[in-house]
C-alpha cells in the first residue's frame, strides 16, 4: 500500500518543474518538491566495470549525492527499495540530431547554370557549405515526441548537432528532460562537426566527394591564415568560428568504411583527430580501423534481410550487401575485440525502439556486455569530454540513471524507469503482476474448461483450451488488474463470448456476456508457473557459427585472405623483356622479395622458392593504363581550375573493376580527374592490389601528375545550351591557362619573399591556396601534366602558353592528333597517350587516325596505348596489337606502348616497365602470345603476389554462386518468421565510365550534370 | 599578280583538300574471270580449304575447291600463296551510313519521332559517302545492315554492300526487315533523392505489350480487307507478317523474351530474330525449343553486375553454339568501331568458340539470320563474289590484314580518308 502511495507521488511529479528557471517569473505559488530520493538494495551498475549489488544510491537535486550502503541519508529522503532491479547510468547518444531544425532537400541552381556564390547574405565563408557559424545551442528545440522516444529506448541526454553541410558548427549537449530550453541545455559548443556531404547547398562547387575533401582542406588553411592576420585583409565570421571550434572534440560523420578511413588520413594530414561517426561496416577493413587509432561512434542500424522470393529481384543484390546483411551484427563485438574505442549511437536507426534490441543482438553476435554498457556511457562522455557532468554513477554527476528489472542486456529485461536529472519517467510498470500460466477454466457452470496464458504481463496472450485438445484464441487487454477477454467458442458460432475480471491473488475472476447476450460468471483457478524456456539462444548462436567470412575486398571475387609475395622461378617460357635482349624464348624469372632476380636461361630454384611451369606460356611485364578511370568515387569537380582536387582522396579499394583489370593483365593504372575542367585534378598511380585498403593501392612516392583538358569537353561543346562558364570557346581555353599560371608565378613569389623575410614578426603569412599551390608544384617541376587533347590547334596553343609560362608538358593524352603535331611534341619531348583506333564520335575525333601511334611512335615520340575504359582496359594488349595492323609496329614496339612507354611517362621506368633485374615483380603469365586475341591472362602477379589466377578464378566464381545462395537461403528463412524485409535496390556503377562521368550523379556527363544542375543532397 | 597566285594557290589546295576528302571510286566489274589461287579459304561455314582456289565469273562465284577445272584462258590470276581468302563479313544491326559524326545531330539520320514506325525505311539514309564505310571495309566487313533505332517499332532495315554510287546501287536486300525493342519489365534509374540507381518495376510494360498487340492485330486485318483506308504503317507490316521480311526484336531479359517468343507465336511470325545479350537460362531454352536464331552484341561488354563473371560476355557466342542455336554477332557500339567485328569473333574464340564456328557466326550465321544465306555469307558455288584476301587470321588484329576486296566480283579500292592522313603525314616527316 505504501509503495503504491509512493508511486503515485511521483507520478505527480512528472511534468513538475523541478528547477524552475531563476530568471523567469512565476504564475503562481512557489511549488518546490523534494528531491531526495534513496534507492535501496539494488544492483548499481557505476560503471561498466563496477557493479554493487544491494546498495544504495543517493540522489539530491537532481545530482547523484551518494553510492553505497548502509549510509547515514537525509530524512526527508523518498526511499524506494528496488530489491532484484538493476540501476545503470542513463545512456548518452553523441551524435544526435535532436531538436535541429529538419533540413530542406532543395534542388538548387537554375536550368542549365553553374551556381559561383553562396546564396547566403553576411559576412561569412564563400562556401555555403562551410558554417561553422552555426551552434546547436541557437537552433535547438525541445521536441517532446522525439525526447519521449529516446528516454524509452534509455537515453538521459543527447549532444546535437544540426546534420548539414561539410563544416557544421557545434553541437549543444541537451537534457531528454521535460521543460524549457533555458533548462534543457546542459552545454553549449561541445564539440565541432565535419562531413564530406555538402547537404543542402545550393551553390555548384563541390559537385563530387574530392570536391567536398578539396574544401574542408582548404578551410583548415584558410581559418589558420586569417586567426594569424588574414583577418586584416577580410572580416570572415565562418573562419572565425572555425578557428574557434577546433579547441573542441572533432566529429566527422562518414557514409562508410572507406570514408571513415578518408576523413581519417585528411585529419592526420591536417594536425587533428577527429572522433568519426561510422557506418557499422568497419569489420570489412578492420586492420586499418585499429591502425587509425580514431575513437568511433557507431550506429546499430543493422540492414534489414532483402526481399529475395523473387530470383530476378534477388540477381540485383550484391554479395557484399548479403555479406555485409549477416555480419553486421557482429561489426560492434570485431570493433571491441581489436580494443577500438567506441560509442554507439541511435543515428540511423529511424525506429528508436528497435535500439537495445539491435545492441542486444550485437551482444548474442560477440559484443562483450561492460564494453557495450561503456559505449553507451562512459566512452561518449569521455570523448566529448563530458565526464564531469555524465556517463558513470558516481557522486556529483547528474542523476540521470535507468531501473530496469534485471540485466539491460537481457531481451527480456525492461526499463522500468529513467530518471533524468532525478526527474522520474516510468517507462515500463513493473508492478503488474505475473499472470503467465494454465488456469482451469469454469465458465457459466461449465469446468471443462482451461485457459493458457503467455506472452508479456503487460499484453497477455490468452487461449482458452476446451477438452483438453481444442485451441481456440482469444482477443485480450489487460489494464492492470483487470482483464477483457473475447473469443468464440466454436468457429460457427455466431456470437462472442466477452468475458471481464480482475486479478487477485488465487486467479482471475469476474461476469461477462455469453454469445447470446446472457449475463454469465467466471473464474480461472491456481496458474501454475509456466517453465522458462531459452531454446532460442542457442539457435542464434548456432547462426553465429555459419556466419560467412569477410573478403579482402569485400565484394564478390575478394579474397579470403590478401595475397602474399611469394619467391618465384618461372621455368621455360618465352619472356618479353622490353629490354635490350628483347623476347627470349624458353628463359626463366626469378622472382624474390617482390622484384625481378635474375632473368636468363636455366636458372636454378633455390631453397624456397616456389617454380612456376611455363613452359608454352608467354611471360611479361603486367600492363599499365596511363589513362583510368576505374576504383574511384569521383571523377569530375566542375571549376574551371580545379587543381586542388586529388583522385587520391577517392580511391575505391572495392571497385570490381580492379580484378577485371587484373584479369586483363593490367598492374598499374593511373587514375584521373576527367575532362570537365581546363585544369583538372590531381591523378593517383596505384597498383591493382586487389583486397588492400586505398592508401595501400597507391605507389609509394610515386611521382604527382595532374590532369588538363582541351576541347569541346571543357567548352562544354556538346552540351544542349551554351553554358554560363568560361569558358565557352577553345581561345578562352587560353587564356584560362595564361591567368592560372600568371597567378601561381605570382604566387609563388609571395611565399618565396615571406620565407625569406629575416624577421616575420608582425608580418602575416601568405595565404596557403591548394588550387595555385598544384600549379607552382608544375612549374617547379615537382609535378606533371597529363593533357586531355584532341585537335592540332589546341595542342599547339598548351605548348606555346607552356613555353611562355615557362613550364612543361608531359604527357598528351588521348592526343588524337598528335599524328599532326609530333614534330612539335618531338621538340619538346613530349608524351603521347592515345587510343588505338577511337574516332567519328565527335566533331573533335573527325580527323582521328589508327595510325596515329604509329606515326609518333615512328617520330620518335614515347607513344602508349590507353583505355580511358574499364572494358576496354582489361584488352590492351589487343588494342596494342593494332598499332601492328595499323602502321606496321613491331610485336616488340607495339608490346612496349601498354608497358614500358607508359611506365616511362609515368616516370616510373626505374621500378616498372619491363623485364629485368631489381625491377618490381609485377608480371604476366599468358596462354598465348600476348598481343594475339586469343591471350589470356593466367596469372597477374604484383610484387611477386599472385593477385589472378584463371583457375582461381573459376573457384571465386563457383563459391560466389554458393555464398550468395547460402544467404538467400537465410534470407528467405528469415521473411518466413515474419522479420520485415527491404526490397533490392542496384547501387551499380555505371558501366560506361569515361572522361565526361559524373560518379557521384550515377555517371551522367558533366553537361547533364550541368543541364540539370542536380544540386540535390547527396546522401548515401 | 601576286593576289592571282595566291588565288590560284588557294583554289588549287581546296580542289586538293577535296578531293582528299572524298571517298575512293566504286570498284568496276571485271569483264573478265578471276582466279585466286593458292590460298587457304574459310568457307565460312566452319571448314577450311588448305590449298584452294576460287573463280569469279559475272560477280559470282563460279568455282571453288582444292582443284579446280575450267578456268578460261584469259582469267585475271591472283597468287594467293600463303594468304586466306574469307567472305565478305557481315555486319548486322549498325547505323554506319546513317551516322557521321556521333554528336552532331546534323549528321545523324537513324531514329525517327514517334514510337510505331514501322514505315521509316533506313535504306534512303543510307549515305554511300560516309567516309567511315571505307574505314570498316578495310579489315574486311563487306556489308551492313543499315537498322534504325529509337520508339517501340524503329522502322525497317535494309542490307547494303559497302560499295555503290548511292544507296540504290549499294543495296543487297532492301527492307529486309522491321526492327522492334521490346519493352523492359523492370528499369533502372538513377534517384536523386537517395543519391542511388533505383530499379523500378515498368509500370506501363503491360501497356506496352497490350498496344504492341493491338497494332499486330490490326495490322493482320488490314491485309484481310481490300478496299480499307490505306494506312502506311499497318501496310509496311505486311512483309512481316507474310513471312517476307523479319521481324527483329531487342530483348535481352529472361522474361521478356519469353514474352516476345508468345507474343510471335500468336501472331505467327515466321521469321522472329531476337536481339540483345542473351543469358538467362530460362530465355536460351525457350529460344531453343521454339528455334528462333539470336543476334548477339558484341562481347567488348562489361558484366551487368559486380558478382557476375570476368568474362561472361565474351563466353556467351560459346554458350549459345553449345545449345545448338543459331547465333550471329553484331557490333552495334558506334558505328565506326564495326571495323572490330572480326575482332571481337575472335575473342569468343578466345572464349570456348572454334575459330572456325567464330567466322562462321559473322559470316553464314549472320547471312542466315538475315535471310541472305541464298547469295552471300560463305565462299560457295553459285553466291556472289563478295570476299577479301587476307594475310592473315582476320580474327586477330595481330595478323590481319585485308590487302584485296571484292564485292559481287569487283575488287573494291582499300583506301580511306584515314589512310590517306596516315601517308600525308608519313610523308611530312619522311617516314614508312
Amino acid at each position: 500500500m505504501l509503495k503504491r502511495l509512493f508511486i503515485n507521488l511521483l507520478l505527480v511529479c512528472v511534468g513538475a518543474d523541478l528547477y524552475a528557471q531563476a530568471t523567469f517569473p512565476l504564475n503562481g505559488v512557489q511549488d518546490q518538491r523534494l528531491q531526495t530520493y534513496l534507492f535501496k538494495n539494488a544492483t548499481i551498475h557505476v560503471d561498466a566495470k563496477t557493479v554493487l549489488t544491494s546498495s544504495w544510491l543517493l540522489i539530491q537535486n537532481g545530482k547523484i549525492a551518494k553510492v553505497g550502503k548502509d549510509f547515514d541519508y537525509p530524512k526527508n529522503a523518498i526511499v524506494q527499495d528496488l530489491d532484484g532491479k538493476h540501476i545503470y547510468p542513463a545512456f548518452i547518444d553523441v551524435f544526435s540530431d535532436y531538436g535541429t531544425p529538419e533540413i530542406p532537400r532543395t534542388r538548387g541552381g537554375g536550368f542549365g547554370e553553374t551556381r559561383f556564390e553562396s546564396p547566403k547574405e553576411g559576412a561569412y565563408a564563400w562556401n555555403q557549405a562551410v558554417k561553422p557559424e552555426i551552434k546547436a545551442s541557437d537552433i535547438f528545440k525541445v521536441n517532446a515526441k522525439t525526447s519521449e522516444e529516446l528516454r524509452k529506448a534509455g537515453f538521459g541526454a543527447v549532444v546535437t548537432h544540426s546534420q548539414d553541410g561539410i563544416v557544421r558548427g557545434t553541437s549543444a549537449f541537451v537534457s531528454l528532460n521535460t521543460g524549457k530550453e533555458n533548462e534543457i541545455i546542459l552545454k553549449n559548443e561541445v564539440a565541432s562537426h565535419f562531413s564530406f556531404d555538402k547537404g543542402s547547398s545550393i551553390q555548384t562547387y563541390p559537385v563530387s566527394l574530392m570536391g567536398s575533401v578539396a574544401l574542408l582542406r582548404q578551410t583548415f588553411f584558410d581559418a589558420e591564415w586569417y586567426s594569424k592576420g588574414g583577418k586584416e585583409k577580410e572580416r570572415n565570421l565562418s573562419l572565425e568560428s572555425f578557428s574557434k571550434n577546433l579547441s573542441l572534440p572533432l566529429v566527422f560523420h562518414s557514409r562508410n568504411v572507406l570514408d571513415v578511413l578518408r576523413a581519417d588520413q585528411v585529419g592526420k594530414e591536417l594536425g587533428v583527430q577527429f572522433i568519426i561517426k561510422s557506418n557499422g561496416d568497419e569489420y570489412q577493413k578492420i586492420d586499418e580501423i585499429v591502425a587509425s587509432k580514431a575513437s568511433l561512434i557507431v550506429p546499430v542500424n543493422f540492414p534489414k534481410p532483402f526481399d529475395v522470393e523473387d530470383p530476378l529481384d534477388a540477381e540485383r543484390v550484391t554479395l557484399s550487401e548479403l555479406k555485409h546483411w549477416e555480419l553486421a551484427p557482429a561489426n560492434l563485438a570485431k570493433l571491441a575485440q581489436n580494443n577500438v574505442s567506441f560509442a554507439i549511437t541511435t543515428s540511423g536507426l529511424i525506429d528508436k525502439s528497435q535500439f537495445l534490441a539491435n545492441v542486444q543482438k550485437a551482444i548474442e553476435s560477440g559484443l562483450d556486455k561492460s564494453k557495450a554498457l561503456a559505449a553507451l556511457t562512459s566512452e561518449p562522455a569521455k570523448f566529448l569530454k563530458l565526464e564531469d557532468q555524465v556517463g558513470t554513477l558516481k557522486a556529483g554527476l547528474l542523476a540521470n540513471f535507468l531501473i530496469t528489472s534485471g540485466d539491460i542486456f537481457d531481451a527480456k529485461t525492461k526499463i522500468a524507469e529513467n530518471w533524468i536529472q532525478g526527474n522520474q519517467f516510468v517507462i515500463n510498470d513493473l508492478n503488474i503482476s505475473d499472470i503467465k500460466g494454465k488456469y482451469k477454466l469454469e465458465i457459466d457452470g461449465n469446468s471443462k474448461l482451461a485457459m493458457d496464458i503467455t506472452g508479456e504481463n503487460d499484453k497477455p496472450a490468452i487461449e482458452v483450451i476446451k477438452n483438453d485438445t481444442v485451441k481456440i484464441k482469444t482477443t485480450t487487454t489487460r489494464d492492470k488488474d483487470f482483464l477483457t477477454i473475447n473469443f468464440k467458442m466454436s468457429p460457427s458460432d455466431k456470437g462472442v463470448i466477452r468475458l471481464s475480471g480482475y486479478i487477485d491473488d488465487k486467479g482471475i475472476r469476474g461476469e461477462g456476456r455469453n454469445a447470446e447476450g446472457k449475463e454469465i460468471t467466471w473464474r480461472a483457478i491456481s496458474p501454475e508457473k509456466s517453465a522458462k524456456t531459452e531454446k532460442a539462444d542457442t539457435t542464434k548462436k548456432a547462426d553465429k557459427v555459419n556466419a560467412g567470412k569477410i573478403l579482402f575486398p569485400f565484394t564478390a571475387y575478394g579474397n579470403l585472405e590478401k595475397p602474399k609475395s611469394e619467391d618465384l622461378l618461372i621455368k621455360n617460357a618465352t619472356v618479353w623483356t622490353n629490354e635490350k635482349d628483347g623476347i627470349i624464348a624458353n628463359a626463366d624469372v626469378l622472382v624474390k622479395g617482390g622484384k625481378i632476380a635474375q632473368v636468363g636461361k636455366n636458372i636454378a630454384a633455390g631453397a624456397g622458392i616456389k617454380v612456376v611451369d611455363g613452359t608454352n606460356k608467354h611471360v611479361t611485364t603486367g600492363i599499365i593504363d596511363e589513362h583510368s578511370h576505374i576504383a574511384l568515387f569521383s571523377i569530375n569537380e566542375v571549376e574551371t581550375v580545379s587543381s586542388e582536387v586529388r583522385q587520391g582522396d577517392v580511391i575505391d579499394s572495392e571497385d570490381i573493376d580492379i580484378y577485371r583489370q587484373l584479369a586483363g593483365g593490367v598492374t598499374t593504372s593511373q587514375l584521373l580527374h576527367g575532362s570537365a575542367d581546363c585544369i583538372g585534378g590531381q591523378s593517383a598511380i596505384i597498383k591493382l592490389k586487389w583486397g588492400e585498403a586505398p592508401e595501400k593501392l597507391k605507389i609509394p612516392n610515386a611521382p604527382q601528375f595532374i590532369k588538363f583538358a582541351l576541347g569541346e569537353n571543357v567548352k562544354r561543346g556538346n552540351s544542349a545550351t551554351r553554358p554560363n562558364r568560361f569558358p565557352a570557346t577553345r581561345m578562352g581555353v587560353e587564356q584560362v591557362y595564361f591567368d592560372a599560371f600568371q597567378r601561381a608565378k605570382e604566387y609563388k613569389k609571395e611565399h618565396e619573399a615571406y620565407a625569406k623575410l629575416k624577421s616575420k614578426a608582425g608580418v602575416t603569412a601568405p595565404r596557403r591556396d591548394l588550387e595555385l599551390e598544384a600549379l607552382v608544384e608544375i612549374l617547379d617541376e615537382k609535378r606533371f601534366i597529363t593533357c586531355h587533347s584532341y585537335v592540332q590547334s589546341e595542342i599547339n596553343m598548351l605548348m606555346h602558353v607552356a613555353d611562355s609560362m615557362g613550364f612543361k608538358i608531359n604527357t598528351f593524352t588521348h592526343i588524337l592528333e598528335g599524328y599532326k603535331v609530333a614534330d612539335k611534341m618531338k621538340e619538346r619531348s613530349i608524351n603521347g597517350s592515345t587510343f588505338s583506333d577511337w574516332w567519328a564520335y565527335k566533331m573533335e575525333v573527325k580527323e582521328a587516325i589508327p595510325y596515329n601511334a604509329a606515326i609518333m611512335t615512328k617520330v620518335g615520340i614515347n607513344t602508349a596505348i590507353n583505355s580511358d575504359d574499364a572494358e576496354m582496359a582489361r584488352r590492351l594488349n589487343q588494342e596494342a596489337a593494332k598499332t601492328i595492323l595499323y602502321g606496321g609496329l613491331t610485336p616488340e614496339e607495339a608490346w612496349k606502348t601498354v608497358t614500358l612507354n607508359p611506365a616511362k611517362m609515368l616516370r616510373l621506368d626505374a621500378k616498372l616497365g619491363s623485364i629485368k633485374a631489381g625491377k618490381d615483380a609485377d608480371l604476366v603469365i599468358w596462354n598465348e602470345n600476348p598481343l594475339s586475341i586469343y591471350a589470356k591472362p593466367e596469372k597477374t602477379i604484383i610484387e611477386g603476389a599472385v593477385y589472378f589466377d584463371a583457375e582461381q578464378d573459376k573457384v571465386k566464381g563457383e563459391s560466389v554462386a554458393e555464398e550468395r545462395n547460402r544467404i538467400i537461403q537465410k534470407m528467405l528463412e528469415e521473411k518466413n518468421k515474419g522479420a520485415a524485409t527491404v526490397r533490392p535496390n542496384t547501387r551499380v556503377r555505371p558501366s560506361e565510365v569515361h572522361c565526361d562521368s559524373m560518379l557521384e550523379f550515377g555517371g551522367i556527363t558533366v553537361e547533364e550534370f550541368e543541364n540539370q544542375q542536380l544540386l540535390n543532397n547527396h546522401k548515401h | 599578280m601576286k593576289r592571282i597566285l595566291k588565288y590560284i594557290l588557294a583554289a588549287h589546295l581546296a580542289a586538293v583538300s577535296v578531293s582528299m576528302a572524298q571517298n575512293p571510286a566504286v570498284g568496276k566489274a571485271s569483264s573478265k574471270a578471276i582466279v585466286i589461287s593458292g590460298a587457304e579459304i574459310h568457307v565460312g561455314n566452319g571448314t577450311v580449304i588448305p590449298n584452294g582456289t576460287i573463280v569469279i565469273e559475272k560477280g559470282l562465284i563460279k568455282e571453288v575447291g582444292a582443284s579446280v577445272s575450267n578456268i578460261p584462258a584469259d582469267a585475271v590470276k591472283i597468287d594467293a600463296k600463303g594468304k586466306r581468302v574469307y567472305p565478305g563479313i557481315i555486319s548486322p544491326n549498325s547505323t554506319l551510313g546513317l551516322n557521321e559524326i556521333a554528336s552532331v545531330r546534323a549528321t545523324t539520320d537513324f531514329s525517327e519521332i514517334g514510337s510505331i514506325n514501322p514505315n521509316i525505311r533506313s535504306l534512303i539514309a543510307y549515305n554511300t559517302d560516309s567516309e567511315v564505310i571505307p574505314t570498316v571495309r578495310g579489315n574486311g566487313v563487306l556489308i551492313s545492315q543499315a537498322t534504325p533505332e529509337g520508339g517501340l517499332i524503329s522502322g525497317r532495315s535494309s542490307i547494303m554492300n559497302h560499295d555503290g554510287w548511292n544507296w540504290e546501287d549499294a543495296v543487297l536486300k532492301a527492307d529486309d526487315g522491321v526492327w522492334l525493342s521490346w519493352p523492359a519489365r523492370v528499369t533502372a534509374s538513377f534517384d536523386f533523392a537517395t543519391m542511388s540507381r533505383e530499379n523500378k518495376k515498368n509500370p506501363n510494360y503491360a501497356n506496352v505489350i497490350r498496344e504492341l498487340d493491338g497494332f499486330f492485330t490490326q495490322a493482320e486485318a488490314y491485309k484481310a480487307e481490300a478496299g480499307t483506308t490505306a494506312n502506311i504503317k499497318l501496310e509496311a507490316m505486311q512483309a512481316v507478317l507474310k513471312g517476307n521480311a523479319r521481324l527483329y526484336i531487342q530483348v535481352e531479359k529472361g522474361k521478356e523474351i519469353i514474352d516476345a517468343i508468345r507474343f510471335c507465336k500468336s501472331h505467327k511470325i515466321k521469321y522472329p530474330v531476337i536481339v540483345g545479350a542473351v543469358s538467362s537460362t530460362l530465355a536460351i531454352d525457350a529460344i531453343k525449343e521454339n528455334n528462333i536464331p539470336v543476334l548477339l552484341p558484341t562481347t567488348h561488354r562489361l558484366p551487368d553486375n559486380g558478382d557476375d563473371e570476368v568474362w561472361e560476355a565474351y563466353k556467351l557466342p560459346a554458350k549459345l553454339f553449345a545449345k545448338g542455336i543459331l547465333t550471329g554477332m553484331y557490333y552495334n557500339e558506334s558505328y565506326w568501331r564495326t571495323r572490330n567485328l572480326p575482332f571481337v569473333a575472335g575473342s569468343a574464340a578466345a572464349h570456348g568458340l572454334s575459330k572456325g564456328d567464330a567466322l562462321k557466326m559473322i559470316t553464314e550465321n549472320n547471312a542466315k539470320i538475315l535471310g541472305i544465306d541464298n547469295v552471300v555469307g560463305t565462299l560457295e558455288k553459285g553466291k556472289q563474289a563478295t570476299l577479301f584476301i587476307s594475310a592473315g587470321d582476320i580474327l586477330d588484329m595481330m595478323t590481319a590484314k585485308v590487302e584485296k576486296a571484292f564485292i559481287k566480283g569487283a575488287e573494291i579500292s582499300l583506301d580511306d580518308k584515314q589512310k590517306r592522313l596516315y601517308k600525308k603525314y608519313a610523308d611530312k616527316y619522311g617516314i614508312e
